[in-house]
């Protein structure tokens, strides 16, 4: 197996990057984490926010069983442990976006330890991150500073909102390994519903801590669990893009390779990714850094879960990404790279379901990587598991029928679809419309063949010599029925009559 | 009419009932006496426009047969409480101009049951403090005086306006809160009763916090039987309250004059401390003696780790202070002090907006809570509030309440221990191990000194048991027969 440890060649030498990420997702909810006012995109400002949310004086917080549920879930996802007790502790600080003066969070005593991701490569090797935890805590509101040059707006509707922040261990290695985290953890999420993954919303946004070490440094982590053996890490704060991530990363880890190669040191500080620089810069120094003073909050009671209702949530989950790549391989037979692209997104692996209940599996694979999904992508169009805006599950039905019946050529498929794509109807109706059906009439095609053997006699002797230049013929006969002739016939009857079999 | 205000709850009820007078009658001889009773500084505002207003439609329920059961019957509110459309200072400048929206759980449910509101009583600011001396509408007199002297004494704090309001005849009841002693002291230094229920009983909702875990809303009265009808309106589960326990209300009423005969009563050998007064133990012993010929069984206990409490205590609530009052920062409501930028603006306004003493326990929370103090003050304050609740819980198995002073020592002059604060915080000496273990305190009149100033005893209860404490404390009310009430030398002209 290829390493997929990122290397930064140096003056001095060789460097690896080490990654760690914390992960907020916001918790798919209608109410936030303790006050009961509503949660949603798009409302005015400070519309959606309660006495709770505004601390007024003598309002208290109330744990929203929804979203412990969702946390539930996830740590269920991510094969974790639940812990039966957690508590939520006060982050203390001052910022006009944080009404209370405190983060409600859980800091000592999370409600989801230790746990895993198996994570894809392109290549379609695997490796594992390791979850450290999962925690609930609050969103703080939103602070506009380009409204007026000379104050500061503050809106609170996003104050209070539920967060799960999902801390990783120092698993991942290269910029690539970092996206391809997220990007799973993001579909596990999407798959339990308890996120909606919603990244550009900023629903779904990482901190990247990231230093660098010389080889054989890392290993000595792992084996020591020391984080002595790696390089001071600096965290750059809510990054939402997987583009901006693999960029931020890129960019920070060549900072610190050059300020080491240069005998300096790397101060631990927090970063923020200017994206249209492609820089990270510094937000704070470790000796700006607040003293959060955390503390148990005292107006709620430690979380207690029952393994019961643990167990019930968990017989409910549904098939996550791994486990329905797993059936997609062995049930349909698909190549795991095929299932690996379709499970990525539930509705996406639905569709195929859809499609491969009367259908060639593989045939039906291919035509949601390929065309379904390129087309969605020209459109940034979302794929449900109905299809993909005016392309209908009967429609791609259809499509694939014509395709097995041998009505239209893989080469004709193509021009049927993009038919499709613009708008002109069903697949029969473009066949019918465009006269794209497939030459099978034998007749037909017997009368070119022959005419081309007899036209092209150095061709048919390099044939018999050497059986692949059978495909220049082929060619032809394509070219001269317009790409309509069946493949498999031509072929078929080329050998026949060049004695080839 | 001159009578209506030396009414107990309990008997202005029955007179309402009756039909002798009616609920506008008394109130406006409550709010008479108010104004004559300036001079005390309990009110920081008298509403007697909203007053007698709730009083005219309490006549009227009652007239219709739907009164509940405190209907018609004017009572204060320490200013602690946030009352929906009435400014609620939390006797501080940052609050000066604060009206909320809302109505705190505790009054709400007073006004379910028919009560009238006859203003916002005077405390220490944001309830910290012992003497009241720490408000910005400041410091409250104590009606009482020591014989042939006219110097201020304090009426205790933080519920100094209530307790003053309860002894001066200026309403029926006050709601109070109690954090380390702030009922049960106030209610000792001015010869009223006041209980702090256990943890969970009053939900906290809508009362300016404190201490979270420690704050516990309670009554003062002038009676055991009227603390306990208060108190049953007061109490009760409380969604919006994640501390608010989810039980009955019992009828405390039911547990007022009920025999105490084979109670096992707890003297903790702990509470007598370095330099108490000797009429308060005097008064400690005689409060024994009346139990025991009620048929209690008497017997020496210990609170082995009660010495730890003070400092556990003073290291809990600030800390819990210093985050619960972040919220004063000049960005939504109360004052703004506008500075430069950001940090100047927060600078200003909590510099303007906060008393001294309020400054020192933000100080000493962040102090405590800070990285590198956190585990040697606030963990370890933690490891003594278990071990405090774990004394309790040895003792409950050897006796069925507790008997000890309320304050260790009468009320004092205004100003007297206003320059040491250590001075100050000691007068919480007998209480705080109450709130830290989340326990019932009721503290009775038992007594006068040897100054004619009232003394206070405090029953301290399991968790739950505050009808115990009822029980016991209505035995000893009557045994102690404390009839007499402050001269009223406030009223200018009379």
């Amino acid at each position: 197996m290829t390493s997929h440890i990122k290397l930064i060649e140096g003056r001095t030498g060789t460097w690896e990057i080490v990654l760690g990420l914390e992960v907020h997702a916001q918790v798919n909810s209608n109410a936030k984490l303790f006050s009961g006012a509503a949660v949603g995109f798009g409302a005015g400002p400070n519309e959606q926010v309660s006495l709770v949310d505004a601390a007024m004086p003598g309002m208290l917080p109330v744990l929203n069983k929804h979203c412990v549920e969702q946390a539930v879930r996830t740590g269920l996802g991510l094969k974790a442990q639940i812990n039966l007790k957690s508590r939520f502790d006060r982050k203390n600080y001052f910022y006009p976006d944080l009404p209370s003066g405190y983060q409600i969070s859980q800091f000592e005593f999370p409600i989801v330890g230790e746990g895993e991701v198996e994570v894809e490569h392109d290549d379609g090797s695997t490796f594992t991150v390791r979850i450290e935890r999962l925690h609930l805590e609050q969103d703080a509101g939103k602070s506009i500073h380009d409204m007026d040059p000379g104050a500061t707006y503050v809106d609170l509707n996003r104050a209070g909102t539920a967060l799960m922040e999902i801390v990783s261990k120092p698993d991942m290695r290269s910029p690539e390994e970092a996206s391809a985290y997220v990007k799973k953890l993001r579909s596990i999420l999407m798959y339990l519903g308890s996120c909606d993954g919603d990244m550009e919303k900023g629903n779904l946004r990482a901190d990247v801590n990231v230093s660098v070490c010389r080889p054989g440094a890392y290993e000595k982590f792992r084996e020591t669990g020391s984080f002595s053996h790696l390089g001071t890490r600096c965290e750059i704060k809510n990054v939402n893009s997987y583009r901006y991530i693999r960029e931020a990363i890129e960019y920070e880890a060549r900072r610190q390779v050059e300020i080491l190669e240069d005998g300096g040191k790397i101060d631990q500080e927090t970063r923020l990714f200017d994206p249209n620089l492609g820089e990270t810069r510094s937000m704070r120094s470790k000796e700006e850094a607040h003293d959060y003073r955390y503390f148990p909050d005292p107006d709620l009671l430690p979380l207690v879960l029952e393994q019961a209702w643990i167990d019930s949530i968990k017989a409910g989950l549904p098939e996550l990404p791994d486990e329905k790549k797993a059936r997609l391989v062995s049930q349909y037979g698909l190549s795991p790279y095929d299932a690996g692209v379709l499970i990525t997104e539930g509705p996406r692996a639905d569709l195929f379901e859809a499609l491969a209940k009367g259908h060639d599996a593989k045939l039906a694979a291919n035509t949601i990587t390929q065309s379904v999904l390129t087309f969605a992508n020209a459109q940034n169009a979302e794929v449900t598991a109905e299809g993909v805006l005016h392309i209908t599950v009967p429609m791609l039905t259809e499509y694939l029928g014509l395709i097995e019946e041998g009505v239209i050529s893989s080469k004709i498929a193509k021009e049927v679809f993009e038919r499709m794509a613009t708008g002109e109807g069903g697949p029969k109706a473009i066949v019918e419309k465009h006269g794209l059906v497939q030459v099978n009439d034998t007749g037909a095609l017997e009368a070119i063949i022959d005419r081309l053997i007899a036209d092209n006699p150095g061709q048919a002797v390099a044939v018999k010599e050497k059986p692949q230049a059978i495909g220049w013929f082929v060619g032809q006969v394509m070219k001269e029925t317009g790409g309509k002739a069946n493949p498999g016939v031509i072929n078929g009857m080329l050998k026949a009559k060049l004695g080839l079999e | 009419m001159s009578n209506l205000t030396d009414l107990t709850l309990k008997a202005a009820l029955d007179g309402l009932t009756s039909k002798q007078f009616t609920s506008v009658e008394l109130t406006q001889a409550h709010l008479t006496a108010m104004e004559s009773a300036r001079a005390l500084n309990a009110y920081i505002a008298e509403t007697p426009e909203k007053a007698l207003q709730m009083a005219a439609a309490s006549d009227v329920r009652r007239a219709s047969g739907d009164a509940g059961p405190l209907d018609g019957a004017p009572l204060g509110i320490k200013d602690l409480f946030c009352t929906e459309g009435v400014g609620t200072t939390a006797g501080s400048k940052m609050l000066a101009n604060f009206k909320p929206t809302y109505e705190s759980t505790v009054t709400s449910q007073l006004w379910r049951d028919g009560a009238v509101m006859l203003g916002k009583l005077n405390l220490d600011e944001f309830a910290m403090g012992s003497s009241n001396e720490s408000s910005a509408s400041g410091p409250v007199i104590n009606p009482w005086r020591a014989i042939g002297s006219d110097r201020k004494l304090t009426p205790g704090g933080s519920s100094g306006g209530s307790a003053a309001a309860v002894a001066a005849g200026l309403c029926l009841g006050a709601t109070a809160t109690d954090t380390g002693g702030s009922i049960r002291q106030p209610a000792a230094f001015t010869g009223t009763v006041g209980i702090k229920p256990t943890y969970g009983r009053c939900s906290r909702w809508g009362i300016v916090a404190f201490a979270s875990s420690l704050d516990q809303a309670g009554p003062i009265t002038r009676t055991v039987e009227d603390a306990a009808l208060m108190l049953g309106s007061m109490a009760g589960h409380d969604p919006k309250d994640s501390t608010s326990l989810d039980l009955p209300v019992p009828d405390f009423s039911a547990f007022v004059g009920r025999s105490v005969k084979g109670l096992r009563i707890g003297v903790p050998k702990e509470y007598r401390v370095d330099g108490m007064p000797a009429e308060i133990e005097a008064l400690w012993t005689q409060g024994i003696a009346w139990l025991k010929a009620a048929g209690c069984e008497v017997v020496e206990i210990s609170l082995p780790n009660t010495k730890y409490a003070l400092p556990a205590y003073y290291i809990v609530a600030p800390a819990e202070a210093s985050s619960n009052l972040a919220r004063y920062d000049g960005m939504r409501f109360g004052l703004r002090a506008a500075g430069s930028n950001l940090t100047e603006t927060y600078e200003n306004t909590r510099a303007q907006g906060f008393g001294d003493e309020v400054k020192r326990r933000i100080l000493i929370g962040t102090y405590v809570l800070s990285h590198g103090y956190y585990d040697a003050y606030y963990i370890k304050a933690l490891k003594v509030r278990r071990c405090i609740s774990d004394d309790f819980d040895s003792a409950w198995t050897q006796c069925d309440a507790i008997l000890t002073p309320t304050a260790p020592s009468a009320a004092f002059a205004l100003g007297e221990n206003a320059s040491d604060p250590v001075a100050m915080y000691l007068n919480d000496v007998f209480t705080v191990t109450v709130n830290l273990a989340g326990l019932p305190g009721l503290s009775l009149p038992a007594g006068l000194s040897s100054e004619g100033l009232p003394l206070g005893l405090q029953l301290i209860g399991k968790p739950l048991d505050e009808g115990t404490l009822f029980s016991l404390a209505s035995v000893m009310e009557k045994a102690a027969d404390v009839s007499q009430r402050p001269q009223s030398w406030w009223r200018a002209s009379s």
